[in-house]
């Protein structure tokens, strides 16, 4: 494989493109609700009724707007229809002909749509995620190309470093410096690792990004390789996620076919080979420690850092792992340039975030941001509040490690640092919004089971401290606690947060601590008189 | 190899250059409360009482798995350390059913002695009272999951010492437990070489020679650390 044949394999595609190209969501959010058999009775009207030379029915990743689905779209037409059905199949094909289908028509000039803007999701809904030739098309691999025969290893850690991208997997840390890490610790193993464990409850955006573009993961990966210097790669999916893992599965083997992963990547020194390795659903394994545990075989645990896997990871040798998000962003940051990159969003935080959006919300689904866009212009105008026209409450982000963040809290911009002063984080994209209905503390409650669900019961103040939270929780929310008993939570709260060993019990009472720092009164309200007679001092808020 | 210098308590101390801030403590004759480590095996950093506050960190450091750093000024004993010791050794005794009076291991528990040494004079939680078996199908020894702490000593020195690779953790949260070979009664193991180096490893009274009774249980544990120096370092006299 050469650039001419890369060229080649583009144009043929765009050359062999139809007048009309129909696009059908054939994402798990739509196949869930049966778009593939919109897709099948699609195709079927069109051979039946001689238009194959003009149209094409393609199945393509997330249309972004999963709450109306099954989506279909119509270029270069520029109609979005939703909720299709089989039946509508013939009408939306005799549109294409001249004429107004009697289908639910979805605005694209909606802000849910006009005010994304699409890095990571650039591909998604317009390429066929099944087809290396339609990833070929839109530049696909040129990045990977540029690097292997243009940049030197250290030309292309400079250059992540440059954008200024940080992970997207929770923590936020400086993929060019933890790249940089790994290429500076002398090995002659190393490894890439590709986190696609995405645990957190509410949240898609991973699984959306491999099912609708898995050819940019690979191509991320192959450049984080070349630059640390590792020659093979892991994907680490849980197996929940059986589209995403077939997807990738074509994708590895299209790759390896076209010569795109392998052994001397465009005639170059350079191989790369990719494994997909199957999590069986503990949250923990998202943890990158425990993550390579469980590839190693071993039992899904989290150890202390340091050692930081950058230095001593799989097999005790310096491992990069990064989210799939963030290698998602690595192609186009390599084509488009650093500077482009880092010229979007805030101060510290650059490029876009994907978020998925879920709860009491008008448009569920999933949307693309800069990264300073402010949650009101997410939660209203793109997600257009909460139905019935109810009042937003809170949002909460950063899932079971997260915190809610009130509506008086809304103009926040949504960047790292700000998320965090909010006692929140970023997280990995997933955002709930919540309504008046909500009560704060059975909130905190659902969260605190989760993470004692999912402790992996390796360290003290984790696996007993979370029941412990939770048992207090649930005094409170059937109105059995005493003020004495929220101290005890508070007092858990920084004790599990201060002594546990990862990152799941160190923020595990983060959703407690965000309610009680904003909706302290919903708590006090709950509680009962104390021992000695006293009222619950009610009125006493914190804020 | 390379000494390093570093203050632990307001006290000047040299450590090798590999040594863990315990390490370097015990050498100094500070003690930091341990309950998951043991001489001998590697340390996983699980029962986060040997927590300590380095000077200049935010986050705190186990000082089992804490190599020492030149320079490095450690606090082992501070109001806050001291609280959340005996806040953790509360969460366990509320976890499972750690009743001293019936135990095997009275007098001589690991557990039994960091609570009054940390000052745990009575527990602030509810008790779980959790129904949890005792495994005595071995000839030998039994099991009582009642008064585990899942500090994962066994399992370590039955795979690292031993090299049977029988005893292991499974289930997770506060359903962990100590399993041996795919979850079988012990009894059954076909790996299991009843060596016994998990009952000696042992803190607490959960895993015992059977016919002991109350308080009858005790431990020799320079006995683990003399086959491991043995081993490791060709040294085949017992330190005393
Ligand atoms: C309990 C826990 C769960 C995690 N789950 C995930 C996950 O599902 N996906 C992910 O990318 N990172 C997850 N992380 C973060 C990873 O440990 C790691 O920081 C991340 O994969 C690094 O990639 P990044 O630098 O690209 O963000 C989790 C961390 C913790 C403590
Ligand atoms: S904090 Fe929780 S999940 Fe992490 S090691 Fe400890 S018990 Fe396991
Ligand atoms: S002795 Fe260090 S964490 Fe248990």
């Amino acid at each position: 494989m050469i650039i001419d044949d890369l060229d080649a394999i583009a144009e043929a595609e765009r050359s062999s493109a139809k007048k009309t190209v129909i696009r059908c969501c054939m994402a798990a959010g739509c196949m869930s609700s049966h778009s593939e058999a919109v897709k099948t009775s699609l195709e079927k009207i069109v051979r039946d009724s001689g238009l194959s030379e003009r149209i094409e029915v393609r199945g393509v990743g997330c249309m972004r707007l999963c709450c109306q689905g099954p989506l279909v779209g119509v270029d270069p037409d520029g109609i979005i229809y939703e909720k299709v059905t089989p039946e509508d199949a013939p009408a939306v094909i005799i549109a294409t002909q001249g004429g107004e289908a009697n289908v639910k028509r979805g605005d694209p000039t909606h802000p849910f749509y006009t005010k994304q803007l699409s890095i990571v999701l650039a591909n998604s809904g317009l390429i066929d995620p099944e087809r290396i030739e339609s990833y070929i098309a839109v530049d696909g691999y040129r990045a990977l190309h540029a690097v292997l025969r243009e940049m030197t290893p250290n030309d292309v850690v400079e250059s992540a470093i440059k954008s200024g991208l940080r992970g997207r997997g929770g923590a936020g840390y400086s993929t060019g410096l933890k790249w940089a890490t790994v290429a500076k610790t002398p090995a002659a193993q190393k490894y890439v690792v590709c986190n696609a464990d995405e645990g957190d409850p509410g949240a898609f955006m991973d699984r959306s990004v491999l099912e609708s573009d898995p050819h940019s993961v690979l191509e991320g990966m192959a450049i984080a390789a070349y630059a640390v210097g590792a020659n093979q790669g892991y994907i680490y999916v849980r197996a929940e996620y059986p589209l995403a893992i077939k997807r990738l599965q074509i994708a590895i083997k299209q790759a390896r076919q076209t010569g795109l992963l392998g052994s001397g990547i465009f005639e170059s020194p350079f191989s790369f080979t990719v494994d997909i390795r199957i999590g069986a659903g503990a949250y923990v394994c998202g943890e990158e420690t425990a993550l390579m545990a469980s590839i190693e075989g071993r039992r899904g645990t989290p150890r202390p850092r340091p050692p930081f896997p950058a230095e001593s990871g799989l097999w005790g040798c310096p491992t990069l792992i990064n989210n799939v998000e963030t290698f998602a962003n690595i192609p186009v940051i390599i084509r488009k340039g650093a500077e482009w990159f880092a010229s979007i969003g805030t101060g510290l935080s650059k490029g876009t975030k994907v978020f998925a959006l879920a709860g009491k919300i008008e448009n569920t689904g999933l949307i693309e941001v800069p990264m300073g866009t402010p949650l009101r212009q997410i939660v209203e105008e793109m997600g257009g509040g909460a139905p019935g026209g109810v009042k937003i409450k809170a949002v909460q982000t950063g899932g079971p490690s997260g915190g809610c963040i009130p509506a008086s809290e809304l103009d926040t911009p949504v960047d790292y640092e700000s998320l965090t002063r909010l006692g929140s984080i970023m997280g990995s994209g997933g955002m709930i919004v919540m309504d008046e209905s909500t009560r704060m503390p059975e909130i905190a409650r659902f969260f605190m089971e989760f993470c004692m669900d999912e402790s992996c019961g390796k360290c003290i103040p984790c696996r007993t401290g979370t029941v412990q939270m939770h048992r207090l929780l649930d005094k409170i929310v059937r109105r059995e606690a005493t003020p004495e008993d929220l101290a005890k939570l508070e007092e858990l709260c920084d004790m599990v947060a201060r002594t546990s060993l990862c990152g799941l019990g160190q923020n595990a009472p983060n959703p407690i601590l965000s309610t009680l720092r904003f909706f302290r009164n919903e708590y006090l309200e709950l509680l009962q008189a104390q021992p000695d007679g006293k009222p619950a001092p009610a009125g006493a808020n914190a804020t | 190899m390379a000494a390093k210098t570093l203050i632990i308590d307001g006290k000047q101390v040299s450590a090798q250059d590999d040594a863990t801030i315990l390490d370097a403590a015990t050498d100094a004759g500070i003690k930091i409360p341990t309950l998951c480590h043991l001489g001998g095996v590697y340390d996983v950093g699980a029962c986060r009482l040997c927590l300590v506050e380095v000077a200049g960190a935010k986050k705190l450091f186990s000082a089992c798995t804490t190599r020492v750093a030149e320079g490095m000024e450690v606090h082992t004993d501070t109001e806050r350390l001291r609280k959340y010791r005996r806040m953790t050794l509360e969460l366990l005794f509320a976890e499972r059913n750690h009743v001293c009076s019936v135990c095997v291991s009275n007098g001589k528990c690991e557990l039994q002695t960091l609570a009054w040494q940390n000052g745990m004079e009575h527990v602030g939680y509810d008790y779980s009272f959790p129904r949890w078996g005792v495994d005595a199908t071995h000839h030998l020894f039994g099991l009582d999951h009642n008064r585990c702490v899942l500090c994962q000593r066994c399992v370590r020195v039955c795979w690292h010492i031993e090299g049977a690779g029988t005893k292991n953790v499974a289930g997770r949260g506060a359903r962990s437990a100590i399993i041996d070979d795919l979850k079988q009664p012990w009894g059954d193991s076909e790996t299991c070489t009843s060596c016994g180096k998990c009952v000696l490893a042992c803190p607490t009274g959960a895993l015992f020679n059977k016919g002991s009774t109350v308080g009858e249980m005790s431990r020799d544990l320079n006995k683990l650390e003399y086959i491991v120096n043995a081993r490791l370092k060709k040294q085949w006299i017992a330190l005393e």
